[in-house]
């Protein structure tokens, strides 16, 4: 420990695991059609815009999504709803979509509604390395028909299992190249409990600075759970529903 | 008979100094707007944040900063936020002290029914199940009847359910009620509702134990 200590300070090397990518195209490699994907956001807050523009360019097909939302008609991941590239989707809550009720009425869309915290713990889950866990949320309704249910302490829980995905993308607001994040506001969401949860996290940024300058004290997601990180080029930010108060 | 307003008036009472708030979609959400300004309370928000404030002024709206209704909002000092896993901590380990939603039935044995309407397009239960399967202390907010004029407060809910004997205390445009181990007991009327329209108005047991007093809102 001490003769690494003083190689990094006298040779003045950085300690760093470089995670950085040259662009979207690059930070997709190897996606390919019927995979597992796991998209951040709440709404359209904090989805991984850029990472959901190439999956429309690049056409992959019969994908399963995991997703609080499925985005609008023609933002988030109601682009790929659009393209019908979706096969399955994972989510808690999927209103303000047409397309997507279209294809969920007819069949075409396989859709699991899991309520919103087992979402999120399936998630931290994936990402902590517990293959399973039990849950309150859902006991005595139809969420927990066909579950293993179990009483611990007079209350009944149901067993829920850990999401396996093949990629996660998220988005935070500001990264370094050693995959360091740091989220902005609610666009935190599920994406820090999407990191190292599938077996290739994508990491989009609004903001790539230089290794060093983010301060260790106030990163959210260390880089070990990030394998690749890239500065979106456009940021919409779409607000789905403005709302304001008058000036007095 | 109360309005929107009103339920969501006579809830704001319920709210205690030092309580940390989740507040559902609808009626629910009308209540920050009544809480009485001598006390100390925190809204959470199950997307990430604790410390909500307003909506913002025009112009001032920012992407980044929404409530799980997806609505721009703004912050308190000494609000936070957090990733959904935590806001679930927050929520299934019993630290929010109350929380209010709205409901399409609720059961004399306080079951509720809040997310699926057989037949019709399913938008999902969101957060509701986490939070009515670990809150200690759920009030729901709704009008005692729907739009076809039959009762929401039933003797088994008709509806696929979200929790299961979790709702304490309902809250509609005619009158307060507890959830108990006999049914529905009353506690209040609306103002110029009679103990007799709120008997016509419920199919569920209903516990009338002496005189009925009228709301104070």
């Amino acid at each position: 420990m001490a003769f690494l200590f003083r190689i990094f300070r006298y040779q003045n090397l950085i300690i760093m695991i470089n995670k950085k990518v040259a662009n979207v195209s690059e930070a997709l490699e190897g996606v390919k059609d019927n995979m597992t994907f796991m998209f951040g956001g709440f709404g359209l807050s904090g989805i991984p815009e850029n990472a959901i523009a190439e999956l429309v360019r690049k056409g992959v097909k019969g994908l399963k999504c995991i997703s609080n939302n499925a985005g609008v008609d023609d933002f988030g991941l109601g682009l790929l709803l659009q393209g019908k590239q979706i096969d399955k989707m994972t989510s808690s809550y999927v209103g303000e979509n047409d397309e997507f009720e279209r294809q969920m009425l007819s069949g075409e869309l396989d859709v699991e509604l899991i309520p919103q915290g087992t979402l999120a713990e399936r998630c931290r889950a994936a990402q902590a390395g517990f293959p399973a866990f039990y849950t309150p949320a859902g006991y005595g309704t139809e969420v927990a028909e066909g579950k293993e249910t179990r009483e611990f302490y007079g209350k009944m829980y149901v067993l829920e299992h850990a999401f396996n995905a093949d990629f996660g993308f998220v988005k935070a607001w500001k990264g370094d190249a050693a995959g360091n994040l740091i989220f902005k506001g609610t666009a935190r969401n599920f994406n820090p409990n999407m990191c190292g949860a599938a077996n290739i996290t994508v990491a989009e940024v609004e903001e790539l600075v230089p290794v060093g300058e983010l301060d260790p004290n106030q990163i959210h997601i260390p880089g070990i759970f990030v394998q690749r990180i890239f500065k979106g080029e456009v940021y919409e930010k779409r607000i789905e529903q403005r709302t304001v108060r008058q000036r007095e | 008979m109360l309005d929107k307003n009103g339920i969501a008036k006579r809830i704001a009472k319920e709210v205690q100094d030092g309580y940390y708030v989740n507040l559902g979609i609808g009626i629910p959400t009308l209540v920050a707007n009544y809480v009485r300004e001598d006390i100390e309370v925190e809204f959470q928000s199950e997307n990430g944040v604790l410390g909500m404030g307003p909506f913002p002024f025009e112009g001032e709206e920012d992407a980044d900063i929404i409530n799980a209704g997806k609505q721009t909002i703004t912050t308190m000092p000494g609000a936070s936020f957090f990733d959904s896993a935590l806001s679930f901590s927050m929520i299934r380990g019993k630290h929010v002290d109350l929380t209010i939603l709205g409901a399409m039935e609720v059961s004399e044995n306080g079951d509720i029914a809040n997310w699926k309407i057989p037949g019709k397009m399913v938008k999902g239960m969101g957060g509701a199940m986490d939070l009515v399967a670990s809150a200690e202390n759920i009030i729901v907010a709704m009008m005692h009847t729907n739009r076809a004029g039959q009762s929401k407060l039933l003797s088994e809910c008709s509806l696929p359910l979200t929790g299961v004997g979790c709702v304490k205390k309902v809250v509609t445009n005619l009158a307060v009620m507890e959830v108990t181990n006999q049914g529905f007991k009353l506690l209040e009327r609306a103002p110029g509702v009679s103990v007799e329209d709120i008997k016509n108005a419920t199919l569920g047991t209903l516990i009338i134990e002496g005189d009925i007093p009228e709301m104070q809102i």
